[in-house]
Parts: C-alpha cells; structure tokens; sequence
C-alpha cells in the first residue's frame, strides 16, 4: 500500500502568513511573474487526476463494456450498487480492515511507544528502545505485495509453515485453510494487516513522546500513578495530534485497500475479503462492466474526502 | 518489598523493578514474534524441496541451497524487473521533486494569488484512491499509443508525486528568509536564477528527504503498474511477485525465495536510507 508514512511528513495545515509587508517592501518581482512556475504542476495535475475523475463520475452515470460508446442511464448504477448484496459486503469488510488497519494499531502502537518510552528507554537505554522500534518497523518497509507474498506462503493450506508448524507440535486440528476458508479468511486478513501496520504508529507516537516533558512522568510517578494511568493522563493528551494524524491516514489507506487483498485472496472465498476498492477493479477489468466500477470508485471518492474533511475538523476544533 | 527510607524516585532510579523487567520481554517476545515472518523466509529460501518435505519450515537447512532462488531470478527475469522498478521510481523521484519545487516557489516564495485554494487542490489530489483515476488513464494511455510503457506509469507517478511534494514544499519555501532573497534580487538575480543558485541549494535537506520517499513510494506502488504494464518485459517487481502469486503455481521454497527476492531491495532501502527516513518521519510527523 501506499506506505503508510505516505502523509507522514505534511505539516499539519497551510503555512503562517507572515504579517503584511509596508507597500514598497514586497518579495521580489510581485506577484504576476510567479505564474509561469505553476506551469508544469498544472498541466500534470489537469491531465492525470483531474479528467480523469471527472471522466469517471460521468462514466458512472453511464452503461459501458469498455468498447463501442457509452450508453447513458443516468443514476441507475447507483441504484443497483445501494441494493448489491456484495457491495455491502465489501463495505463491511472494509470497516474491518479499518478496524485492523487503524484502529488496533493506533491502539497497540499507543502500549507499546508508551511502554518503550517510560520503562525501555529510561531503564533500560536508548539503544535498546531504537532496536525494538526497529523491529516493529520492520514489515512497513516492505512493498504491501511481498509482505502478501510472505504471509500467503505463511498461511498456505498444504505447505504453509503456520499449517506445519501446528502439525509439528501435534495440533493437527487446529490446522486451517487460513485464507481459503470463509470462516478465517477475514481474520487471517485483518491479522496480516495489523503485523504491517503496527510499526507506523509505533514510530510515529515515540517521536511526538521525544516533546513530552520527563518531569511530567516522574512527577505523576511520585504521586503515585500507576503506569496506566500515565499513558491515559499524559502520553495520550500530549500526543494528541499525531493520534489525529496516524488515524486519518491509517483510515485512509485501509479505504484504499486493494494490493493486499490483489495478493493475499483476490477477494475470495466468496466474496468474504472483498473490498470496495478491489470490487471496483473487478468490474473495470474483469466483468468488462465499466459504468459500474466506475460508481463504486466514485463512492469510494466521496466517502473519503468527506472523512478527510470530517477528521481535520475535528482536530481543528481540538486545538482551541 | 518497599524500604520506606526510600522515596519512589529514588527506588525507581536505583534499580529496575521486576515490573519493568516483565514489560521488556514482553516487548522483546513481541519484536520477535513480528521478525519471524523474515526469519523464515529466509531459512526456507535456502532450503531444497526434499529438504522443506522432510523436514518443514522451522528445521535449518541441510545445505545451503541457492537453486531455488536462482530457476525463480531466471524464470521471472527478474533482473530486467529490478532495472525496471528502478527506472521508473527514479525517474519519477527526480521529476516529481523538480516540478514541486518549481510550483512551490510560485506559491511559497511568489505568493500567487489564491495559493491557499491551489495548495489545498494539491493536496486533495493527493488523497484521491486510484482506482477513481485508473479507468479514464487506461481509456487516455491506450488513446495515446502509452499504454504498457513505463514512460506512462511515470507521467502518472510524477503528477501524483508532485502534488504532495507540491503541498509540503509550499509550507516549506513560505518560511525562506526574505533576507536572502531580497539580497539576490540587489545582487540582479532573476527569478529562474534566484531558485536554481539560492532557493533550491538552500532547501536540499528537504528535498533529498523528499526524493528518496518519492523513490521509494513509487517502487511499492502496485495499483497502477499492474493495469498499465501488462506485458513481461515492462513489470515491476511488485507488479511480477503480485501476479506470480496470484497463480499458485508455485512450491513452498520457490515461494520463499520469491519473498525473499522482495524482500532484500526493501532492507536495502531501509538500511540506506534509514536516517534520511526517520528525519522525515520524526521531523515532519506533526508540527
């Protein structure tokens, strides 16, 4: 997937204005020269993403193999897709990826940085709190196809070495088609997407915990907080803004899941992993059903832009 | 368990408590557990199949073997894929930070006139999911006779690119030290001079940060590479490791060692570029 540090280092808003300038002491040249410069950023922005998503609303309002022309049917794909029994299923499936993709690592990154903050690193040294980080790192390094392709050797019926393992230690039993059966295939999933993703928050928190004064710690400590009540009283009010920040693109990017599914189970069994995002795919270019991918991308569009516009307010709101 | 002479200060600083000794090897068995996946991949790509059948994935070796890794490197050519991964995330690394930088002068030092609404295109267009583009570009690419070539998947990268390295680099250059530029401009520096010798020499420590993310970035795509580039000799190496996998036509060490081969580049990466990453993940995180 997109990295998940994709939006890591952005600002978090516009920059300051600086204070109005006396007349007769502007930046050099004023400001109409400056226009040539936007020149080549326009023009790729004008030819790759904005025809092209305007072209795909209106093929969204359109019936299309991909060949001959367009036939326009107004709203009816949106009409078919509110009452797809497989859209809603890949739009549940896509809450829990949300769930393994955001909210668990947000979660567990918040133990675990608090932890290798407040005991690792002061008991233990720094070195040892910059190894660990680096192991939980590790898998976001990866391109999301190969960590698929490691866990879908991992998790694979016959040879995997999770099913030999479990045999190895007499747990035939418990051995499962992980990915291939409807009852697992979700979790098995989720569980790979939270070993890649974990590593982002991890980093993300103990750089924002490098802000957070000591003296707050020990002297919550001498007042008798438990470690608990430390990570819930301090290290989660002072990092607030980067929680806002690894939530919204970790949602995102759980939105834009399609390379892990594209590698772990194509969507399968049954549609039981299928998103969205690769549901769309499948209509584009393998059901030759262009019109209709084209209206669950641009769902997809609204849907993230308006979460995008939802969180910053939120977090605008938060800062006064 | 607490001498009273002791305040809990003192106590926590005189020696670790089995408290915390608890909490480190449960962080060190979860590291562990999280290095796992690598460890075996890496034991099982150097295994033989007789050798995985008998023995399965957690014995070591009985001997060193490379054949699986080598029929797989050959079976996919997978040199020509690495050179193709690297010509487009290079290619792309350097444009997208080029036409950034240039737009973000316009906006950050030139201060044009409704930069407020451009920068906050820029980055709308940064969150839009590819798969509300991908039909339009593939329908435009084919029109274009661009269609399965890399030059295609790096117009495409280089816009989507830009348009954060667009966003970032404008909060960046707004904050340039007017001093200097109001030197270059006595000095009769022009413009296009003032950002080639001043503005773009100044700020390289954000923009070597910003071309190996957007190297790296575009090497991990999958999306679009897989629809633009259909034939062998044009894939990446996700793209080639994604659809290979897809086929399950592959045994346990061969599938080990085509992890495997994914995997290295990324450490590589990683290791190279580690203090360059972690700056811009530590640094830029959040202001």
């Amino acid at each position: 997937m997109t990295l998940p540090v994709q939006t890591a280092p952005a600002p978090a808003g516009p920059a300051p204005r600086t204070p109005t300038r006396p007349a007769g002491h502007r930046r050099p040249g004023g400001h109409g020269g400056y226009l040539p410069y936007l020149i080549p950023a326009a023009l790729l922005f004008v030819v790759v993403i904005a025809i092209p998503l305007v072209g795909n609303v209106w093929l969204s309002f359109t019936r299309w193999q991909g060949v001959g022309s367009p036939d326009w049917v107004g709203l009816e794909q949106y009409r078919k897709l509110f009452s797809d029994e497989t859209f809603w299923l890949s739009a549940r499936n896509n809450l829990a990826l949300i769930v393994a993709m955001a909210i668990v690592p947000t979660f567990l990154g918040l133990l675990l940085a608090g932890a290798m903050f407040d005991v690792v690193g002061k008991r233990f040294g720094q070195r040892s709190a910059s190894a660990l980080r680096a192991s939980f790192y590790l898998p976001q390094v990866l391109p999301a196809v190969v960590a698929g392709v490691v866990w879908g050797w991992i998790l694979h019926p016959e040879f995997g070495a999770l099913n030999e393992m479990l045999r190895f230690v007499g747990l035939d039993s418990w051995t499962q088609n992980w990915l291939g059966d409807e009852k697992t295939a979700l979790l098995s999933v989720m569980a790979v997407l939270v070993w890649i993703q974990i590593g982002y928050p991890v980093v993300i928190f103990m750089a924002g915990l490098q802000r957070v004064d000591p003296e707050l710690y020990e002297s919550a400590e001498v007042d008798g907080a438990g470690w608990w009540q430390r990570l819930w009283l301090i290290t989660v009010p002072q990092i607030r803004p980067e929680i806002f920040v690894v939530l919204l693109t970790c949602t995102i990017a759980a939105l834009k899941t399609f390379d892990k599914i594209f590698v772990l189970t194509r969507g399968g069994p049954g549609g039981a992993t299928n998103v969205p995002s690769y549901f769309s795919f499948q209509n584009f270019f393998e059901k030759a059903n262009v019109g209709y991918g084209a209206a669950i991308a641009t769902v997809l569009t609204v849907i993230i832009v308006g979460l995008t516009f939802l969180f910053l307010r939120a977090q605008h709101r938060d800062e006064r | 368990m607490s001498a009273p002479t002791l305040t809990s200060r003192q106590r926590a600083r005189c020696r670790p408590d089995p408290v915390r000794w608890v909490v480190l090897i449960g962080l060190a068995v979860l590291a562990v557990i999280t290095l796992v996946p690598f460890g075996l991949v890496a034991l099982n790509a150097v295994k033989s199949p007789a050798d995985y059948s008998q023995g399965g994935p957690l014995q070591p070796p009985n001997s060193l073997y490379l054949q699986g890794i080598i029929d797989f490197w050959v079976r996919v050519d997978f040199g020509e894929k690495l050179w193709n991964s690297t010509v487009i995330a290079g290619s792309v690394a350097v444009f997208a930070v080029l036409v950034s930088v240039v737009a973000a002068y316009a906006l950050g030092i030139g201060r044009v006139r409704g930069r407020m609404w451009i920068i906050a295109i820029f980055l709308l267009a940064n969150l839009m999911p590819q798969e509300a583009l991908i039909y339009p570009l593939y329908y435009m690419a084919k029109e274009v006779d661009l269609y399965d070539t890399r030059l295609a998947v790096i117009i495409i990268f280089t816009a989507v690119q830009a348009a954060f390295g667009t966003y970032l680099l404008s909060a960046v250059l707004s904050r340039f030290p007017t001093e200097i530029l109001d030197a270059a401009r006595i000095d009769g520096a022009g413009k296009w001079h003032t950002l080639w010798r001043v503005v773009v020499p100044m700020s390289w420590p954000t923009l070597s940060v910003l071309l190996v993310f957007f190297f790296i970035w575009t090497w991990n795509e999958f999306f679009i590479p897989l629809v633009m580039l259909v034939s062998n000799e044009n894939q990446t190496v996700p793209v080639a490791l994604g659809v290979l996998q897809g086929q399950r036509l592959m045994d346990a060490t061969t599938q080990s060692a085509s992890a495997l081969l994914g995997i290295v580049p990324a450490v590589v990466f990683f290791l190279l570029f580690q203090r360059t990453l972690t700056r811009g993940i530590a640094a830029g995180a959040v202001k």
